[in-house]
């Protein structure tokens, strides 16, 4: 049986009298998503940091393909950071060529810039690309070497959700070709829909770790009602489970039928009643105790 | 592999540099302006003062002293007498006189050297020996391109690499680099050679540009000339890349570079002659590399001197060059 693409054993990072990573394991097979949430501070970044080789464990181990971090790896990884300045005056063609003479293995670097868009900003200044452009460059410059595994920090943070939804398109088309990705974001809609696996990190650990939808089964089977709180005047004497938010109040409940009686007994209006499943927001705060963008 | 590593960093850096045309613009032009600003200042006459060395001022004879005493001439002591006679030669000096010996040395080619002369011998020329020597005036601008030409390399060798390196560290170009196969020797290799590359083709136009309209010296080899550059240029890249090892703020590193470029601009013989200074500041000028590389520039230029000649000066900058650049690699550090 081969080794797995990416094994990381009990690793631990020390800061003076920080713990920012506290003992975690993961096991990485070829051709899957796996998405590393947590709040700000979970440890997640120097996690990645470590896993790209940018910093230095305290203990633990890592292997790619069952040998410790080296050249190898540096050779066929393909790494985006959540900022990463660019040279000025360089155009986008120069840069990405540069990048593409470092590895000894490069991607068809006409096909690289078709898939990510940049057809027309060949010729541009780093300087005066959008945020959008400059993401897709950057993503470009990750897979210019043609990687096994991807690391994407925050790819998407900053953009607007065309463009959010421009980027998914990459990353699936990436997953397509049987790449590994490992991605970390602070959207769970988005981790929802690229991830095939997920680990929640919170103070240096992980605290659950699955696919999205087995972990959601495992958490919750229950259900949340959302009606606008200017309609709804008094239910504390109802026997559910209420939190009021800023313009509506959610109900948590696993028997919709019970529910909807009883507020139709209520005499209260349900025309803009909404029902919607538990969503893995839901699953981070249920697990971290905090919002997500604390 | 490493070769071609090195080339994509060496052109995309050359590509930046000169494409930042206010960069490059300033490069070349202050240093222009500062020999077109010499040249126009000291057009005219220099001063109304005589100068006159004296040596064994303490063992003066009463004829000499009668000498001495005499207004308006500005009266210096002096202690190796060969490079007296130089100055002499070069018209920096008026008269040298033995005040114990009643010795005096004259440059047949120098008017005020003859006035002087008159008024130390006035009518009895008998008291006092003549000595002749001959050689064409060295005028201050002459003297001082030499020190304005590798004063601005010394500013584009510190800044163009320090400043650069730790602007790349702080906006986390670095951090990029090291996820690449990029080695920190490939990455400073690329730096040092772009700047060398750099700093020579500007210093060249800087130069031959300065010599269309301004007639300064150039006594000796112009490639001897190229080759005190290429070495100056080296340790001072060298001495950034040591400031800018692992500073990742812009403000600190722009103290740091100022730290050391000021007391090197004003203490390293660019603007006037370390003779006679303190010996302190003479110990602290000898370890700059700026000083070794306007000496040797200076002996090529204004006496034609040969690399022999200013091979004390090749050797120390070697010497720190090795140095700075093992400390520097050493201490580099990409985030």
């Amino acid at each position: 049986m081969p080794p797995a693409l990416l094994q990381i054993k009990n690793l631990v990072k020390h800061y003076a009298n920080v713990k920012a990573v506290n003992g975690i394991d993961i096991t990485l097979d070829s051709g899957i998503c796996f998405g590393l949430l947590g709040p700000n501070g979970a440890g997640k970044t120097t996690t990645v940091e470590i896993l790209e080789g940018i910093n230095e464990a305290t203990s633990g181990e890592i292997l790619y393909k069952g040998e410790p971090l080296g050249d190898t790896f540096r050779k066929e990884a393909g790494i985006m950071f959540q900022s990463t300045a660019l040279q000025d005056f360089i155009t986008v063609k120069e840069t990405l060529q540069m990048f593409a003479d470092f590895y000894p293995v490069q991607a068809d670097l006409e096909d690289l810039i078709r898939r990510c868009n940049l057809t027309e900003y060949l010729d541009q200044d780093n300087r005066q690309l959008s945020g959008g452009q400059r993401q897709r460059l950057l993503l470009a410059i990750a897979l210019v070497n043609n990687p096994d595994i991807i690391f994407l920090d925050e790819p998407t943070t900053g953009l607007d959700p065309q463009a959010r939804r421009n980027f998914w398109n990459l990353i699936n088309d990436i997953k397509a070709e049987g790449k590994t990705v490992v991605l970390t974001t602070h959207y769970m809609d988005e981790a929802y829909t690229l991830c095939d696996e997920i680990a929640i990190m919170d103070h240096g650990k992980i605290i659950a770790q699955g696919t999205p939808k087995a972990l959601l089964k495992a958490n919750f089977n229950d259900v949340i009602l959302q009606l606008p709180a200017s309609e709804v005047m008094d239910l504390e004497h109802l026997p559910f489970t209420i939190h009021k938010r800023k313009e509506h109040i959610e109900i948590t409940t696993s028997d919709v039928n019970e529910v909807v009686s009883l507020l139709m007994e209520n005499n209260i209006s349900l025309a803009h009643l909404q029902i919607r499943s538990r969503t893995l927001d839901d699953l981070f705060l249920e697990l971290t105790g905090k919002e997500l963008r604390t | 592999m490493l070769f071609k590593r090195f080339m994509a960093l060496l052109h995309t850096r050359n590509k930046e540099f000169i494409r930042d045309r206010s960069s490059l613009g300033w490069n070349i032009i202050m240093p222009v302006l500062i020999v077109a600003g010499f040249a126009f200042a000291f057009s005219g006459d220099i001063g109304e003062q005589f100068k006159v060395g004296v040596l064994n001022q303490k063992e003066a004879t009463e004829a000499s002293q009668q000498f001495l005493v005499l207004k308006h001439i500005d009266f210096y002591q002096v202690d190796n007498l060969e490079k007296a006679v130089v100055k002499v030669q070069r018209h920096q000096v008026d008269m040298l006189l033995d005040a114990k010996k009643q010795q005096y040395w004259v440059n047949t080619e120098s008017p005020a050297g003859y006035l002087v002369e008159k008024l130390l011998v006035g009518q009895d020329d008998k008291k006092f020996q003549k000595q002749t020597v001959s050689g064409k005036q060295i005028r201050y601008l002459d003297w001082v391109v030499p020190g304005i030409l590798s004063m601005n390399m010394m500013f584009s060798a510190l800044f163009g690499v320090g400043f650069v390196i730790v602007r790349y560290r702080k906006n986390g170009m670095l951090k990029r680099l090291k996820a690449t196969p990029i080695t920190a020797f490939e990455y400073l290799s690329a730096q040092i050679v772009s700047r060398m590359i750099l700093i020579m083709i500007v210093t060249a136009f800087v130069f031959y540009g300065t010599h269309l309209f301004v007639d300064f010296t150039m006594h000796g080899s112009h490639l001897s000339l190229f080759l005190v550059f290429a070495l100056g240029a080296l340790s001072m890249i060298s001495l950034g890349l040591v400031v800018a090892a692992r500073i990742t703020s812009e403000e600190t590193a722009g103290g740091l570079l100022n730290l050391f470029s000021w007391p090197m601009m004003f203490f390293s013989g660019v603007w006037f002659s370390l003779e006679g200074a303190a010996p302190a500041m003479q110990m602290v000028a000898e370890a700059f590399p700026l000083t070794h590389v306007t000496a040797a520039a200076r002996s090529i230029m204004v006496d034609g001197a040969s690399l022999l000649d200013v091979s004390y000066h090749l050797l120390v900058l070697t010497g720190q060059s090795i140095v700075f650049l093992l400390f520097g690699s050493w201490f580099f550090k990409w985030d």
